[in-house]
């Protein structure tokens, strides 16, 4: 397994203007990127309604982007991740409640509270196999569930953290019933963590994590500390994580049991596997897909639509992301066998 | 507390003839199936259904419920499991939780979503004193069936030709097939029996745990556990990992009822930070 080979690393060092070239050209942002984003904000102003599902699609892309940093750049396997999304969501209904805290203050404290948990927890799912951490994280997603579900005094148990009354943004914009403001601050935090998150993966530092998920041997062999490497990017997916669940606990007025429910994890998981791992949009695009698909679905079926969920997954993981969201491909007998 | 003892390790017996089958197919082929407890569900439905509707025996109930457990697990193997197997971990956590989700909503929808109850024999739902310790009747059963199964299992695994293949198998399956063994036959009938035992462990916890379409999720952890702590190199590892949690989690629940699962969870994850390969892994295995 583990064949030698020459490192091309040595060439980057003979030319160093040319790497910085193509490292420039690989992260220079595209037109249909702005596009995208300009069109995301400004269906804030134009857009009579629909502000409500719109806020979550922002939560929900900025919860996936979160789980693709772990996943899609450190391999790491997480059945946990709303461990942080429902901690953040509780820790920002509850300043908001008892400390009538500005939001964005209530944000970042939710977020560097996450990114705690998630450095302390990050010991836990640097040991072992694939096995081994998905039990970790499921672990301690479910004792946090387990501690919301206990300390009823403090998170109001099973019925939930009801009463938060948001104070409004910068103490200006009072947040509408129509969800034009919570939309708004949605989706401007989600462009800024994503813009963060874009630079953040594509420099030396997010290129060292993909080598890590790609051989970590082979990393440790190069001089990539490879546990740290893993710290670090756990406990940004954590903060991000933990920001997703603020807004939605600050843009609902609301935090209960849900939020750190095992089916999080797993939507999560979804989302990202629909949009594809490993590029970061296609946290946003599986986000987009899962949710409408979940609101045409459960208008069909109410209570049954976790089936089609569940086919969903079966069928991507059997007949190959790959293949399936290239139609064309579909008759073709494969690409000269299979590897 | 003796009685406290004694439900654990009823409890205990249980999770292991559930979490057993996950052991086998994990060791063997690598793959993670997150989807064992719907065949547990399985059989603890048809155990259900052929008592309440068809007014089976229940003894006759439990051959039955590992039979169409067995028969499902090796058709989905053939169709569905057998295309996954060489696919990366987080591919086989996702079309596992597919499989959860779906086989948790068809239940939903063919039977409801209430619980199911069990009518048990009469002779099984008495509770006897002995010596001072409250002995359930029903419990003693599930023992002594675990017991029985344990002892089979031990046997077929360490004396026949079978066992031996599998463990060639388990070990190293590049080695095994290249020494003529089928690792496709071996693992096709491992995963049927496994299922089918898990199948068997659903009817008899039908009443022990409590039976609704939220099983296979709601005990997924317990089965993970056994497995990631017991090792799945010999089936003693789950049997004492099983036995442990069992107690732990029944001591735990009525010592310390604000706990809840906590405890469990905790020593999961202490015992998986020390012993990442679970507590009774063999030295030098793969």
């Amino acid at each position: 397994m583990a064949v030698a080979t020459q490192a091309p690393v040595q060439e980057g060092a003979a030319a160093p203007s040319a790497l910085r070239a193509l490292g420039a050209r690989w992260s220079r942002i595209r037109p249909f990127e702005i596009a995208f984003w300009v069109v995301a904000i400004g269906a804030a102003f134009v857009l009579p309604r629909g502000f409500l599902l719109l806020n979550e699609l922002a939560i929900l892309a900025l919860f996936a982007v979160s789980l693709d940093l772990i996943l899609g750049y450190a391999g790491i396997v997480s059945l946990g991740h709303a461990a942080f999304f429902g901690l953040g969501a509780y820790c920002a209904a509850l300043l908001a409640k008892h400390f009538g805290m500005d939001p964005v203050l209530g944000l970042l404290i939710s977020a560097a509270i996450s990114a705690l948990l998630g450095l302390v927890t990050s010991v836990l799912v640097m040991r072992g196999s694939d096995l081994t951490r998905l039990m970790v994280t499921l672990g301690v997603a479910l004792i946090l569930y387990e501690l919301a579900n206990k300390l009823d005094w403090l998170t109001g148990g099973a019925d939930g953290l009801t009463g938060v009354t948001m104070v409004p943004l910068f103490g200006k914009f009072e947040f509408d019933l129509f969800g034009r403001t919570a939309y708004l601050y949605s989706i401007v935090v989600l462009a800024i963590l994503f813009f963060i998150a874009r630079a953040i993966v594509r420099s030396p530092f997010g290129m060292s994590l993909q080598v890590v998920r790609q051989n970590p041997l082979r990393a440790a062999a190069m001089g990539v500390a490879v546990n740290r490497r893993r710290a670090a990017v756990y406990t940004l997916a954590a903060a991000y994580a933990g920001v997703a669940g603020a807004l939605l606990a600050q843009t609902t007025g609301f935090a209960s049991l849900d939020v750190l429910d095992f089916h999080r994890s797993a939507d999560v998981m979804l989302m990202l596997v629909i949009g594809g791992a490993g590029y970061l949009y296609g946290g946003i695009i599986g986000a987009v897909i899962f949710k409408f698909m979940q609101d045409w679905l459960s208008g069909i079926t109410p209570q049954y639509w976790q089936f089609w969920i569940g086919l969903l997954l079966v069928v991507i993981v059997v007949v190959g992301h790959e293949k399936l969201v290239r139609p064309w491909t579909w008759f073709r007998r494969g690409h000269g066998g299979k590897q | 507390m003796l009685t406290i003892l004694f439900d654990g390790i009823a409890y205990g017996m249980l999770l292991f003839v559930l979490a057993c089958g996950l052991a086998v197919t994990l060791g063997l082929m690598n793959f993670i199936n997150l989807a064992h407890g719907a065949f547990a569900m399985a059989g603890g439905y048809v155990t259900v259904l052929a008592m309440s509707r068809l007014n089976v025996p229940f003894l006759l109930c439990l051959p039955l419920a590992f039979l169409v457990s067995a028969l499902l697990g090796a058709i989905l193997e053939r169709t569905l499991y057998k295309r996954v197997y060489g696919q990366s971990h987080l591919n086989q956590v996702l079309f596992s939780i597919g499989l959860t989700f779906m086989a948790t909503a068809a239940v939903d929808y063919f039977m409801g979503s209430q619980q199911q109850f069990l009518q048990l024999p009469e002779w099984l739902s008495g509770r006897s004193e002995i010596a001072g310790v409250g002995i359930g009747h029903y419990r003693l059963f599930v023992i002594a069936i675990c017991v029985v199964l344990v002892v089979a299992l031990q046997l077929i695994l360490s004396k026949t030709r079978f066992g031996s293949r599998l463990r060639a198998a388990v070990d190293d399956p590049r080695a095994a097939s290249g020494l003529g063994i089928n690792i496709n036959l071996v693992f096709l009938s491992t995963f049927a029996f496994g299922s089918g035992l898990a199948g068997l462990g659903g009817a008899l916890g039908a009443d022990l745990l409590g039976l609704d379409p939220t099983f296979p999720l709601k005990f997924m952890i317990y089965f993970l556990v056994v497995v990631a702590v017991g090792g799945t190199s010999s089936i003693t590892g789950p049997l004492l990992a099983s036995l442990l949690l069992g107690i732990a989690d029944v001591a735990g629940k009525y010592y310390i009822p604000t706990m809840g699962a906590f405890i469990i969870y905790c020593v999961m994850i202490v015992t998986l930070m020390l012993r990442p390969q679970g507590l009774f892994a063999r030295a030098g295995g793969k």
